[in-house]
């Protein structure tokens, strides 16, 4: 597949800064000074404060398009004074992630400012016993730093279930 | 206590509690940190009345952090240069998980040291969240 730098109407910025990736690491638990304390000798080994593997998932704050967030004057699906509502992409299922796939061609650093290309990849259905028709799509996201550099590659399939499952 | 990649051998592995009691606060650190607001992970009165489940869901993104972490953990003298999984049922506040990585392979790659790592990941059941790979450099 052809690389996308080029694809100016479906990229956005996402700069990566210290105190955001402290509260992502927060949240996974971590205790690792790398990723908030620079002044740390394992810290400096590695150059500076780096970002935790799963990081660029914090990308959706910067994407324009990310349908996961409220926003200012228009209605959102949870819960306030009623239970919500289903989104209508969903249907009477669920939209779940199925896979999701990382390659890491160098550190992602704080400071760093990605720009983050996607593009979608290969789409395919099956039949669920459970779950009925499940719609398999795919999204390569490429993340190139300020240098120009390709920093990470991610690769996620979600799955949009007929029917609501439980494990 | 830090492991080296370049001190791996084929089969050698790590298990390691990555959650305990996983609370419903956590799920919401996660949605905050990642900009994931899905209700079905953080809103149970959503989740359950209109999307029809027992309570909300954590983030497969969250497990798959919390798989990481089994990594980073113990090679903290290593670079994760690639890592994947899949998501193979749904993880509950009240859970407890845990991991094993699995050293597949070892091997150099332009003077580096690499290792591939099998990953599974499961719930106080023992049944399987997440299972995927890794792949280590040595710093």
């Amino acid at each position: 597949m052809p690389e996308t730098q080029d694809q100016p109407n479906d990229s956005f910025r996402f700069p990566v800064e210290a105190g955001h990736i402290m509260m992502f690491a927060r949240a996974l638990g971590e205790d690792n000074p790398c990723y908030f304390d620079p002044e740390h000798e394992a810290t400096r080994r590695r150059g500076g404060v780096i970002a935790p593997p799963t990081f660029v998932a914090a990308g959706a704050h910067f994407d324009p398009d990310w349908p996961y967030r409220p926003r200012p004057d228009e209605p959102w699906f949870g819960s306030g004074a009623g239970p919500g509502t289903a989104p209508a992409s969903s249907g009477a299922g669920t939209s779940l992630h199925a896979e999701q796939h990382y390659e890491f061609h160098q550190p992602l650093r704080a400071g760093d400012v990605l720009t983050v290309s996607r593009e979608q990849g290969e789409t395919w259905e099956k039949q669920s016993r459970r779950a009925g028709t499940l719609r398999f799509s795919t999204e390569i996201s490429r993340y190139h730093n300020q240098d120009g550099h390709l920093v990470v590659t991610a690769r996620r399939v979600r799955v949009i279930t007929e029917r609501t499952v439980e494990s | 206590m830090s492991t080296k990649v370049h001190d791996l051998a084929v089969n050698d592995s790590h298990e390691a509690v990555l959650v305990d009691d996983l609370s419903r606060t956590q799920i919401a650190m996660y949605a905050g940190a990642s900009g994931d607001f899905n209700p079905l992970h953080s809103d149970e009165v959503y989740a359950t009345q209109v999307a029809g489940y027992p309570s909300v869901i954590a983030h497969g993104a969250l497990t798959m952090g919390l798989t990481a972490r089994l990594v980073t953990d113990w090679l903290d003298e290593g670079e994760v240069t690639g890592f994947g999984v899949r998501f193979l049922r749904q993880v509950w506040p009240g859970d407890t998980l845990t991991g094993t990585a699995t050293v597949r392979a070892t091997g150099v790659e332009d003077g580096r040291d690499v290792v591939e790592l099998d990953l599974v990941t499961v719930n106080q059941k023992g049944e399987q969240v997440v299972a995927g790979y890794a792949r280590v450099h040595g710093l």
